[in-house]
């Protein structure tokens, strides 16, 4: 007791966040400050928020000060939270409501060109982050997080599962390393978590370390839906047992290499053209293609360098990668544009896949265009990019229709 | 009597006075109702023999101007925003003005700038009794906290002119920043170091004031070419050593945004207007000063450019990217009321198809026809807008008037009205039941484009009808204002007192909306 413990951010810069100071005391009452911009607005709601939380915790005695810069609801529960929790540890949780929006699964398969990087304790980052549509967003509580913010940064990525809305991309968060991770899972699988991202994987055992935390938690809160995995290869032995790693469990679906680590360990530096990291990317694209799973690029960190993020983009496709990580939203669009299939890509697959149509209508084994005969192999990318266009809205579902008079 | 008192409910229901500073007005009656006949107000007659044969006005200092004209208590005096927030000159008048023990101006600046925040001062020693024109910042604050002697008096571009040629407000000196200007007077903002684009704030001023003062810091020998303010209005002329910030001259707001949501507003826009039909060969666009309306040109741009089409004009606001689509042939003329940054500048000196107008061309209501209602489609900001489209630009969901109208009025004229705007500012809805204060009507505005989605007014069917099949996220705006009280939780409103602090004017000189005192 009388220790001051602070949570949350403040500053010209901060927005959408506040910053929390908490005394809890022996006697006195509750002292509740609220500086907001906001108050005019908000200010009773803000202060009844601020009692029921201390209420839930049964905390009688405290100062408690809020400068606020615009946070939702869901945000400055989770800074209040964290702060009691600092200081008082407590099986009990404030839960804001879950949004019926935010109870989708999602399917295996599923596209995940783009992949949005959010940091776990900015608030500001996350509440838009779901219309820029990213095939998923990512809460991350791992790098992008200041040590001394990373248990505050649970409770915060906890509300925004339950009460923001990402409409519809991949719900997504990255654990720590080690037993950090392992307990991160706690606040992230029973907010109907889609896929949990891996940071530095090295040998299966981590893997089968966090499948066995998950499979607790699912019984436990009784989750009927499937927790995705994405083991992201970051060293050099990752790289070496990639395939290991990759084929570790059912639930694991994609597996990403985090470029800025590798080439760390190998003691190299990260160039444009990549030469330095073609063997680790092949290993991964290799190693995810023979386990069934997809495998997806590291981000490119030149937010402003669209002309680069496209070549990038073209030589990842080109390597075999289904997708890559963002870090700022304006990457979305031209991820998807150059994953997509090209207009050119999409012209021989309507050819090889109308002539695979006719060929089952017609009774025939044999699939041929002109004079040449089509191997399954090719029908079945043609298939997949058909597919893909119809998914991207580059193509009409019922193009086949249109499609002979051309 | 009490500043507040004979009020009247006017036709969009809002509670606005019958007397404002001792003068009669008349409450909006609705668009276009309102006919004022008779004649135009009109300046002094001069002559020419009393000014010097050999056209030299030059006065020793600024003083001297001001006394020369009879500055005296009471008056009512011009400035121009053409520096923005880089403006040296505003402030120096009403320094002299105190000096010299005069009381209760008027003030009457096209626009006012946090720069002007040192006036606060004289507002409160009685030397400026009230402002006509923006309270922005500090000003708008001290307004809305009822600190201002008089009523505040916020007008659109359109509808200074409009008050000046109705005799509404009778300008007894106009003191004009102009960049550049001879001894005669004739002047213009393309050349010298503060140049700042034209001088179109100003004109109506020159024509109509008793008394012109130019000042520059830029003295060149007759004749200054272009002259944009003819040196036959001027009286005198001062030079100084410096009178703008060259860097200030360029604002915040006319910065095209980095931030991706804002980014995403601008992309939808330009995707509704295209879907719309309102992008094709020749058409004809505006954009707002804010950050979200002027990167809508970089999208329009694309689509131009894919399809080999190019805009018959474009209206600025002009800076670097309107420029761009100028010199790239994305656009035949730019017709520009003012220049947001040195490109634009550049490109009026420079580039015949790059004009300059004035809002005598662009909304003057007295004049016969204007061009804001031939153009296309207009984007602009809102602080604020209601269920009924109506919108405000003036105060903050807190009451605190922060902003000027602008040309924002007048461009509601435009075939296409679109507010590309947030759904929520941090944890504030944009749009609500009710505006705090009214400053465009709901039948003008057309689209208000969100992040999470576009909400078309129910008046415009055709426009509903063109975007039926659209992939664009197409909402009612009830649809609208519900997610974001979803969201952010539903907003108290502020508290005010009954005390009338400004009124706002509708582009006839009617009044749209009064704001009150705000109780914190």
């Amino acid at each position: 007791m009388g220790e001051i413990i602070t949570t949350g951010n403040k500053g010209k810069t901060i927005r959408s966040d506040c910053f929390v100071t908490l005394e809890i005391k022996d006697s006195g009452g509750i002292d509740l400050q609220l500086e907001s911009k906001v108050a005019v607005m908000f200010g009773e709601s803000i202060k009844v928020l601020a009692k029921q939380v201390l209420d839930f915790f049964e905390i009688k005695n405290a100062s408690l000060k809020i400068e606020d810069s615009g946070a939702l609801p869901f945000v400055i529960s989770a800074r209040i939270e964290a702060a009691i929790k600092k200081v008082i540890p407590s099986e009990k949780e404030f839960l804001p409501d879950m949004l019926k929006e935010n109870m989708y699964s999602t399917a295996r398969d599923r596209n995940r060109f783009s992949r949005l990087y959010l940091p776990g304790n900015s608030p500001s980052l996350m509440i838009n982050a779901g219309i820029h549509k990213p095939d998923g967003v990512i809460l991350d509580l791992e790098d992008a997080v200041a040590p001394d913010k990373k248990d505050e940064a649970r409770y915060l990525v906890r509300n925004a599962l339950r009460a923001l809305d990402f409409y519809g991309a991949e719900r997504m968060v990255r654990i720590n390393q080690g037993t950090r991770g392992v307990e991160d899972l706690f606040f992230i699988v029973p907010h109907n978590i889609n896929l949990v991202l891996l940071p530095k994987c090295e040998k299966p055992e981590q893997i089968h370390a966090v499948n066995e935390r998950i499979d607790i938690l699912r019984t436990k809160f009784s989750i009927p839906q499937p927790v995705w995995l994405m083991p992201i290869i970051e060293s050099a032995l990752g790289v070496i047992n990639a395939y290991a790693i990759a084929g570790a469990a059912e639930n694991i679906v994609a597996m990403a290499i985090g470029l800025e680590d590798y080439t760390a360990d190998l003691g190299t530096r990260r160039t444009t053209e990549g030469m330095e990291s073609f063997f680790a990317r092949s290993m991964v694209v290799n190693a995810a293609t023979a386990a069934g799973i997809q495998p997806i690029d590291s981000v490119f960190s030149d937010v402003a360098d669209m002309d680069g993020l496209k070549q990038n983009v073209q030589r990842s496709k080109a390597l075999g990668f289904d997708g890559m990580g963002c870090i700022h939203p304006r990457q979305i669009r031209v991820i998807h544009e150059n994953f997509a299939p090209s207009t050119d890509e999409t012209e021989k697959a309507r050819k090889i896949v109308f002539a695979y149509h006719k060929a089952i209508e017609q009774g025939l084994g044999v699939v041929s265009l002109g004079t040449k005969m089509i191997d399954p192999p090719v029908v079945k990318r043609a298939l997949n990019t058909i597919n893909l266009a119809i998914k991207m809205g580059k193509l009409a579902e019922n193009w086949r229709e249109t499609y002979e008079q051309i | 009597m009490n500043k507040y008192d004979k009020l009247v409910t006017n036709a969009l229901g809002r509670i606005v006075p019958t007397e404002i500073n001792g003068q009669p007005a008349i409450p909006y009656m609705g668009i276009g109702k309102y006919r004022p006949t008779g004649h135009k107000a009109a300046p002094l007659i001069v002559s020419s023999a009393d000014f010097p044969a050999d056209g030299n006005k030059v006065s020793a200092s600024l003083k001297e101007a001001l006394v020369k004209c009879g500055l005296k208590d009471g008056m009512t005096i011009s400035t121009h925003h053409h520096f923005r927030n880089g403006d040296l000159v505003a402030n120096q008048i009403f320094d002299i003005a105190h000096e010299m023990g005069v009381k209760d101006l008027l003030w009457f600046p096209s626009a006012s700038f946090p720069c002007h925040e040192p006036l606060i001062k004289y507002l409160e020693d009685g030397t400026i009794h009230h402002i006509e024109g923006s309270m922005n910042g500090a000003l708008g604050k001290f307004t809305s906290m009822g600190k201002m002697k008089g009523v505040g008096v916020l007008r659109s571009h359109g509808g200074r002119y409009q008050a000046v040629q109705d005799g509404e407000v009778h300008i007894d000196l106009a003191v004009i920043a102009a960049p550049t200007s001879d001894p005669f007077g004739n002047s213009n903002g393309v050349n010298g170091p503060a140049a700042c684009g034209l001088l179109g704030f100003a004109l109506a001023d020159s024509q109509y004031a008793d008394k012109v003062i130019v000042v520059t810091d830029n003295l060149v020998p007759f004749p200054c070419i272009p002259w944009q303010i003819h040196g036959n209005y001027v009286d005198h002329v001062v030079v100084l050593d410096k009178i703008g910030i060259p860097e200030k001259i360029v604002s915040g707001t006319t910065e095209v945004t980095k931030s991706p949501d804002r980014l995403l507003l601008a992309e939808m826009t330009a995707q509704f207007c295209d879907e719309a039909g309102i992008i094709r060969d020749g058409f004809s666009f505006q954009a707002g000063a804010g950050g979200t309306a002027l990167s809508i040109g970089i999208y329009f741009s694309e689509i131009l450019r894919n399809r080999g089409w190019k805009a018959r004009f474009a209206r600025g606001g002009s800076n670097k990217y309107l420029v761009q689509m100028l010199e790239e042939g994305l656009t035949e003329y730019i017709l520009d009321g003012q220049t947001f940054d040195l490109d634009g500048v550049r490109s009026m000196r420079d580039n015949p198809r790059h004009v300059n107008t004035s809002p005598f061309t662009s909304y003057n209501y007295h004049g016969k026809g204007n061009f804001a209602t031939f153009v296309d489609v207009v984007i602009l900001g809102a602080t604020e807008v209601d269920v009924n489209f109506n919108a405000n630009v003036v105060t903050h969901s807190d009451g605190l008037l922060l902003h000027g109208i602008g040309g924002w009025q007048n461009c509601l004229f435009s075939k296409c009205t679109i507010l590309p705007i947030p759904l929520f500012r941090d944890r504030m809805p944009v749009i609500l039941d009710e505006v705090t204060t009214v400053c465009g009507p709901g039948e003008l505005i057309d689209v208000i484009v969100t992040e999470r989605g576009i909400a078309i007014n129910p008046r415009r069917t055709d426009l509903i009808e063109k975007l039926k099949n659209s992939s664009l996220p197409v909402k009612s705006i009830q649809e609208l204002k519900t997610e974001a009280e979803k969201i952010c939780g539903k907003p108290e409103k502020p508290k005010f007192s009954d005390e009338i602090v400004a009124v706002i004017k509708w582009v006839d000189g009617t009044v749209i909306d009064s704001v009150r005192r705000v109780i914190l």
